[in-house]
């Protein structure tokens, strides 16, 4: 079984995260090789839009959440696979909305490892350069 | 840095590097607005993101990206990402960037004569020496850039002791608006000094073993650690380096030969910038001895160009020969002693110089 990581903690299941997208269309899992052009708007009705990253060196999946939500995306957007602790900051300042790892890989990144960075608005250089004013 | 109009910009470029694949890199834009660097910047790395090789590490890099993809198609990709990203700037990060760039003002020059300058001029010819190679001319009216070379011949390039990096913080504090910087080329630069003191600096850098007056010369060689410190290194750079600079001290020539850079990579990553040099040496193994290989032609300036490998590479005792051969040949060569040896090669070929290098081979 797989683990939801929010802001607030870890959740075994999607009720349980308060995740509850107001979109009523269907939920769509995008591989981390997907092409931004193959955006459609289709796929920005989707409910959820689910990104896999095969492994922690992949980023991909961190510019394909900004195209999505500078195409206007606003459904769920969750990031699936190998991801580490340390990488929860950027997952959620590039528009992700939660992580979602197996239980393999909680089990050594306990939920303390993700609570550190769950405060990802703190320091985050890139969203004060694009706020109107200082 | 450029200026369109009146206004200020960039031009930009992509897909440069050294290294095992070394490129000059193509330019993307001619002209970018300097307040719009940081979305363009940001849709480079966003389209390399995800276009770049993922299947072999050594290839990931924008420079094959732009090679295997072409320019026109990054280009297209870039301009269509920069126009989305353009619109998430909303001018908070021109505000910082003025608050940053409050510390950056340049000092309040003070524009006075120099008699002083003038004066020791006349007197000292080594003073006038060190003037005439290390010393760039400054914007502000009395004011020069000084180099201060850490290429004093036969010792490390770019080693200096703390004692020295001592005199070096106080000239920087006492004669150069608090302000010292270090160059790529492995030496000091004391950015804003007033003319006037220029003999009291020199007096200090001679007394402190700094004085070399070899900027831009064939002794003012890059060279990078080599195997003397480096794990990767395939072959020795430091003991080239010197053995070339002692050797050019001895001929009393480095003068006469003129702007000449030499640089010296101990492997194929390139840490000594060898393809940029006007003469460049690869130290590599071979067969358990270390081979130096000379590219010749490359150029790390405004016209940037990579050099090419004049032929079979030589041995560590064969080096430094070769290189006295081809420097004097040039002197031979060259159409008058403003030619740079840059120059004569671009306007004579490989040929000559090859022959230089190899001369069995005639």
């Amino acid at each position: 079984m797989s683990i939801i990581i929010t802001d607030s903690g870890f959740f075994s299941n999607y009720q349980d995260a308060k995740v509850s997208p107001n979109h009523p269309g269907p939920s769509v899992d995008l591989k981390s090789d997907f092409d931004p052009k193959d955006i459609t708007q289709e796929l920005l009705q989707a409910r959820c839009i689910r990104i896999e990253l095969p492994s922690f060196a992949d980023g991909r999946a961190f510019t394909l959440a900004i195209l999505l939500r500078s195409h206007g995306y606003t459904g769920h957007l969750r990031a699936v696979g190998y991801i580490l602790a340390d990488q929860y900051t950027m997952v959620r300042r590039s528009g992700f909305d939660d992580v979602e790892i197996s239980e393999e890989l909680a089990i050594r990144q306990p939920k303390k490892q993700w609570q550190d960075r769950a405060d990802w608005r703190r320091h985050d250089y890139q969203g004060r350069l694009r706020e109107q004013t200082l | 840095m450029t200026t369109l109009g009146g206004a200020a910009g960039f031009e930009v470029i992509v897909g440069g590097g050294l290294g095992r694949t070394p490129m000059i890199g193509k330019t993307l834009r001619e002209f970018l607005p300097a307040a719009d660097l940081l979305p363009y910047v940001e849709a480079i790395v966003s389209v390399y993101n995800l276009l770049g090789r993922r299947d072999n590490k050594y290839k990931a890099r924008i420079k094959i990206t732009v090679h295997e993809n072409g320019i026109e198609e990054i280009r297209a990709r870039v301009e269509a990402r920069y126009a989305r990203l353009k619109t998430l700037f909303k001018g908070a990060d021109q505000q910082l960037l003025q608050q940053i760039e409050a510390h950056f003002k340049a000092p309040e020059f003070i524009c006075e004569k120099a008699p002083e300058f003038d004066a020791f001029k006349e007197e000292s010819p080594g003073f006038c020496s060190w003037v005439d190679t290390n010393i760039t001319a400054h914007k502000a009216e009395g004011y020069a850039i000084v180099s201060i070379s850490l290429k004093k011949h036969g010792d490390t390039p770019g080693d200096a002791t703390a004692a020295q990096m001592r005199v070096m913080s106080e000239l920087a504090k006492k004669f150069s608006h608090d302000e010292l910087r270090i160059s790529h080329e492995q030496n000091v630069i004391l950015p804003h000094v007033h003319r006037s003191d220029l003999p009291t600096v020199y007096r200090a850098l001679r007394t402190a073993n700094l004085a070399t007056a070899n900027i831009g010369l064939i002794s003012d060689i890059i060279a990078c650690p080599g195997m003397d410190y480096c794990a990767l290194a395939t072959a020795r750079s430091i003991p080239i380096a010197q053995q070339i600079a002692t050797r050019f001290a001895k001929l009393e020539l480095e003068h006469d030969v003129g702007l000449l850079k030499l640089k010296i990579s101990g492997c194929i990553n390139a840490c000594g910038h060898h393809h940029v040099g006007h003469i460049g040496i690869l130290g590599l193994e071979r067969a358990g001895v270390e081979s130096y290989q000379i590219t010749l032609g490359g150029d790390a300036g405004a016209e940037a160009q990579l050099g090419t490998r004049a032929g079979p590479g030589f041995g560590a005792k064969d080096i430094v020969p070769a290189i006295e051969r081809l420097v004097l040949g040039y002197i031979e060569l060259r159409a008058d002693a403003d030619e740079t040896f840059l120059q004569s090669y671009q306007r004579l070929g490989a040929a000559p110089f090859k022959a230089l290098l190899y001369p069995k081979e005639k």
